[in-house]
């Protein structure tokens, strides 16, 4: 008996690991060997013709004096900083609007997600149009109301609120995981906080936000992951073959700095050393948010 | 709640709408104008015109690029799926030495950033011979891709046990197990999968930058960057043109939407809050 079901198992870690087996060779190849790799050469100079040759840590103190890496280190934080709050902050609140929208929801839950489906490149191309300072879209809105709108798409200091902006464009996916997250929350909670007489901003403060706080710290951690890897709105608008007369300094972001080094100068062993440098950014903002997580994330009963 | 704070809400929502689809309707009015009243602001073009659409697909090989993107879209999203759902099968249905560690490296490869794999996946495709083709575009789909593996497994989670332990019984082999008895039952999510894949390979910027070179081999989104390369910056060129192309490259996608939008917004919710 014991060997009938020995074998059997035996048959099924076979059957499961050739189940398995796409995942292990694209694990190997297309994950394990290339992030070493990467961190092999970020110790070279390598220009892909030559093969790579040894420099030691020269690349990482290159670094250290490249005034491009502050500044595309500085912009992608400062993007991070104005878009994910606010890409919150509006999902939020437009999820408690279609939380009280009864039946017409679906219908209003389908005009915040299409523009998610926009592809990154069009997105890339509206930033110039909607935000162009003289004849956009924007600054006509805005001129309605009697502000004269910056030059969002020429004027440095402007270009990134514009980017933050238009990405508050696509926050569909948002607006749907905290909308499920807020019918997950027990009615019994409000009502019981109704009759204590707790108004309706105790009753948000002290039930829902508490209750709704684990999506919510999910979708901080993932949207400032992506933040600082933006790339193709930023890159289409601001840089590419044909596009030198823009002062673009104020739009390069981190991964478009990464980029250029390995793909438009060939610079693979200091891009490498770049990547490497973001990498431990997001390990570390990874594992600062998940300390925050355990610290302050309510999670109820064993929903979750 | 009273009546006047419904209305209020609705008031709400409908405002926020118009903020949300405003620039879609501004996109399409643009393209259906003459080139001198791209930039006029009006909602309702004052001369309607189909002349760009005609002239995108003179100005661009057009027809080219939507093949290029069709193709590379479909090969991604079945091998992505394909692949994905063995896997996930694999840890979802059995019991391995190394189970837990190796599904622990599936979520830790979740939080590698693209830029640290690019360049040794760049090396490993020029190697291959493949740089300036569309293999590397889907090529990578071929072995599973972490967060649909995910995604999959959370769905095979929920099927109950004693089908698979019946089915063994009744003489299914571990292939007629996942194919005949598995699959079928996890369509929902097989749907969520390629429904998500299909939208990333549509409007993947990045590796169409790396690895196309030649403009016949282009993809939409890769296209239309050429297209703001040559015609765009400075703005007095030819912003019809591709305002035109913006919403070609757009349109499948919002179709997409509207034809899965019930499996997408399920998909979504379910990653978010599990």
């Amino acid at each position: 008996m014991s060997e009938a079901r020995g074998r059997l198992r035996n048959g099924d870690t076979r059957a499961a690991f050739l189940f398995l087996s796409p995942w292990l060779v694209g694990f190997l190849l297309w994950t394990a060997y290339p992030v070493v790799y990467t961190a092999y050469l970020s110790l070279t100079d390598y220009d892909v013709i030559n093969d790579p040759t040894f420099v030691g840590t020269e690349n990482y103190r290159e670094m250290l004096t490249d005034d491009k890496v502050t500044l595309a280190l500085g912009n992608t934080a400062i993007y991070a900083v104005l878009s994910v709050p606010f890409q919150l902050g509006v999902s939020l609140a437009l999820a408690l609007l279609l939380q009280r929208a009864g039946r017409a929801r679906g219908l209003f839950r389908t005009a915040f997600f299409l523009p998610k489906m926009t592809p990154p490149v069009a997105i890339g191309v509206l930033v110039l149009l909607l935000l162009n300072g003289q004849s956009g879209l924007l600054n006509e809105s805005l001129s309605w109301v009697g502000i004269d709108g910056p030059n969002w798409t020429t004027d440095p200091p402007w270009v990134k609120p514009g980017l933050a902006l238009m990405s508050l464009w696509t926050i569909g996916a948002e607006i749907i995981i905290l909308l499920a997250a807020l019918e997950n929350v027990p009615r019994e909670l409000w009502e019981a906080a109704r009759v204590d007489g707790a108004s309706w901003w105790g009753r948000f403060r002290h039930v829902t936000l508490p209750m709704i706080s684990g999506p919510l710290y999910f979708l901080a951690l993932v949207d400032t992951i992506a933040a600082f890897q933006s790339f193709t709105e930023a890159y289409t608008a601001y840089f590419g073959a044909g596009n030198s007369t823009y002062g673009n300094d104020a739009a390069l972001f981190y991964v478009i700095y990464v980029f250029q080094q390995a793909f438009e100068f060939l610079h693979m062993g200091y891009a490498a050393a770049l990547a490497m440098l973001l990498f431990l950014v997001v390990l570390v903002v990874t594992a600062g948010q998940s300390a925050l997580t355990r610290r302050y994330v309510f999670y109820y009963g064993d929903q979750r | 709640m009273s009546a006047v704070r419904r209305w209020l809400v609705l008031l709400g929502l409908c405002a926020f709408s118009l903020v949300f689809l405003y620039p879609f309707a501004w996109l399409v009015s643009a393209s259906l104008k003459p080139r001198s009243d791209v930039f006029d602001n009006k909602l309702i073009p004052e001369v309607v015109t189909f002349d760009n659409y005609v002239e995108v697909w003179q100005e661009a090989p057009m027809a080219l690029w939507l093949a290029n993107t069709l193709i590379v879209t479909v090969l991604a999203t079945v091998t992505a799926t394909f692949s994905s759902a063995l896997v996930a099968w694999a840890f979802a249905r059995y019991r391995f030495p190394g189970r837990d560690i190796l599904f622990g490296l599936v979520l830790a490869s979740m939080m590698i950033p693209q830029a640290v794999t690019m360049i040794p996946t760049y090396l490993i495709w020029d190697q291959l011979g493949f740089v300036g083709t569309l293999v590397p575009l889907w090529g990578g789909n071929l072995f599973g891709s972490a967060f649909y593996i995910f995604l999959l497994r959370q769905f095979f989670l929920t099927l109950p046990r004693e089908l698979f332990d019946a089915a063994r019984v009744d003489g299914a082999s571990h292939w007629q197990s996942f194919w005949r008895v598995a699959v079928p039952l996890t369509r929902p999510a097989l749907v969520v999968t390629a429904v998500f894949e299909f939208q990333a390979a549509w409007t993947d910027l990045m590796r169409p930058l790396i690895y196309l070179r030649d403009s016949s081999t282009f993809t939409i989104p890769r296209g239309l960057k050429a297209m703001l390369d040559q015609f765009g910056f400075g703005g007095e060129w030819h912003w019809e043109l591709i305002v035109t192309a913006s919403v070609i490259s757009t349109v499948p996608m919002i179709v997409l939407f509207l034809v899965a939008q019930r499996q997408i917004v399920e998909g979504i919710a379910t990653t978010g809050t599990k």
